[in-house]
């Protein structure tokens, strides 16, 4: 199948956010490649509060089936998250289970006034009841593959690809 | 297959009991791990959920205070419910043999035992005997490993190092009678770090211990030279009544950490100790209380690090 340009998304996921941008907005990537959408959404939309970032590993609901996975990352939110208007940023929407450990952990730093969910793709098939403010393309994939997103190390432009389960990364 | 009783048959780490065999990729598993719980002890809510419901025994047939405190506090930071057992007042001194005592306390549902015991090999013996989904964590068994505290000082080494590489590091002291010397030297050397120093006195340093890959020195003065870090043992003192050593006065000027000795090693040197410090005895306490001290990160570091062992056992 053929997956949409990541780099047109990303415009399209920054036009949408702009539209009702406030200068107190805060970004919180989820690791990895959530933090790379909203690292580069964070350039483009000229904010200077502070970027955040969360990894879910702590706060997911697999733990017992799967352990803990490796290469995990520090949360790292430097901005008071009491009383703040968060946008959550992820790249590809699933299940949901990823923003319901991501809001978990974030609401284990403060209590914020809204959060909103932004996501690059979105792939549908939710199991929890989670719906996203701003999203850059719905798409449909077949059972048994993921949409991975990839970034260039140099350039950080995004681009994605479809990758079957079993040779997940 | 893996025949390192601590590992599952994947090669996944299920038991925590020494660092002798472990693979460089699961300390520096672990030692990431503890990065990421650091930043969660700076938080509001300074707890993660992963260990809700589970139930984890501190099991202490030795007295200690430091590490079955932190035991404790990490435990309860990834949300399990911990039972302190100290056990040198209770059943065994009824006459319940060990095994009978974990026994008793799987058969309440114990999903985790970290075991502090005087005898070398408690802590395998434990892990033998008990059921396929309860993992077991040494906290120092006799004179044999103190898994967790090497892990810690790794971290406080990368964390003030950045790394292991080229790194020359001393431990100085009472090296027969140290599990943490013996977890210390395997770590160190698993992790790369190119040149391990044992500083001590010829009663005290065992002679198989250069066969470990260490640098045996008889002579401080000589052993601290251009070192980046000082690993201070403590110097148990019934070892004083003993043929083992003159006296606390004489032990000191050869082997106390001294300012004037710190200052042969390099000028960015680290100072660490286990605890609980002998001030005056094995380290002068200007040098403990000094800029080059790093004692008591140590003890906030392991934290962090108990969390990740103890949440990487219960996940595999």
């Amino acid at each position: 199948m053929h997956l949409p340009d990541a780099e047109q998304l990303l415009e399209r996921l920054a036009e949408a956010i702009r539209a009702d941008l406030r200068d107190d907005i805060c970004l919180v990537g989820i690791h990895t490649g959530g933090v790379w959408v909203a690292r580069r959404l964070h350039r483009m939309l000229g904010l200077r509060t502070p970027l955040g970032s969360v990894d879910v590993a702590f706060y997911r609901d697999d733990y017992k089936k799967k352990g803990l996975s490796a290469g995990v990352r520090p949360s790292d939110l430097q901005f008071e998250v009491d009383d703040a208007h968060i946008i959550l940023v992820d790249d590809v929407l699933y299940t949901g289970r990823t923003i319901r450990a991501a809001m978990n952990e974030i609401f284990d730093f403060g209590r914020p006034t809204s959060i909103r969910l932004a996501a690059l793709v979105d792939r549908g098939e939710r199991q929890l009841p989670i719906c996203p403010q701003y999203v850059g393309a719905q798409v449909t994939v077949a059972r048994g593959h993921l949409v991975q997103l990839q970034s260039d190390p140099a350039s950080e432009r995004l681009s994605l690809m479809l990758v079957a389960r079993e040779a997940k990364a | 297959m893996s025949t390192n009783p601590q590992l599952t048959p994947e090669g996944r780490l299920r038991h925590l009991l020494t660092i002798d065999g472990l693979p460089a990729e699961i300390l520096l598993q672990i030692l990431d791990t503890a990065r990421s719980f650091i930043s969660v002890t700076e938080r509001e809510v300074k707890k993660v959920p992963l260990l809700r419901g589970r139930s984890i025994f501190n099991l202490f047939f030795e007295p200690s205070t430091r590490t079955r405190t932190t035991f404790e506090i990490a435990a309860k930071r990834l949300s399990a419910d911990v039972v302190n057992l100290n056990i040198a007042t209770s059943s065994q001194t009824k006459g319940e043999t060990l095994l009978d005592t974990v026994a008793n306390l799987s058969a309440m549902n114990a999903d985790m035992f970290v075991v502090r015991h005087a005898q070398s090999g408690a802590a395998h013996l434990i892990a033998r005997h008990v059921g396929p989904h309860i993992h077991v964590v040494n906290a120092g068994d006799g004179r044999h490993a103190h898994p967790t505290q090497a892990l810690l000082d790794m971290f406080t080494i990368r964390h003030y190092k950045g790394g292991f590489d080229g790194l020359r590091v001393a431990i100085v002291g009472d090296v027969l009678h140290s599990r943490v010397a013996r977890s210390e030297i395997h770590a160190l050397t698993t992790l790369g770090v190119p040149e391990v120093r044992v500083i001590g006195p010829r009663t005290l340093i065992p002679v198989e211990v250069a066969r470990l890959g260490v640098h045996v020195f008889h002579d401080m003065s000589a052993g601290l030279r251009d070192v980046d870090v000082v690993v201070m043992l403590r110097l148990q003192n019934e070892r004083m009544d003993g043929a083992l050593l003159p006296s606390a006065r004489e032990y000191f000027k050869c082997y106390g950490l001294t300012a004037e000795k710190l200052a042969l090693a390099s000028p960015n040197a680290i100072v660490m100790h286990p605890g609980p410090m002998n001030r005056g005895i094995e380290i002068e306490s200007s040098v403990a209380d000094g800029a080059q001290s790093v004692i008591l990160p140590q003890v906030t570091f392991g934290i962090a690090v108990r969390m990740a062992v103890m949440s990487i056992l219960a996940g595999n």
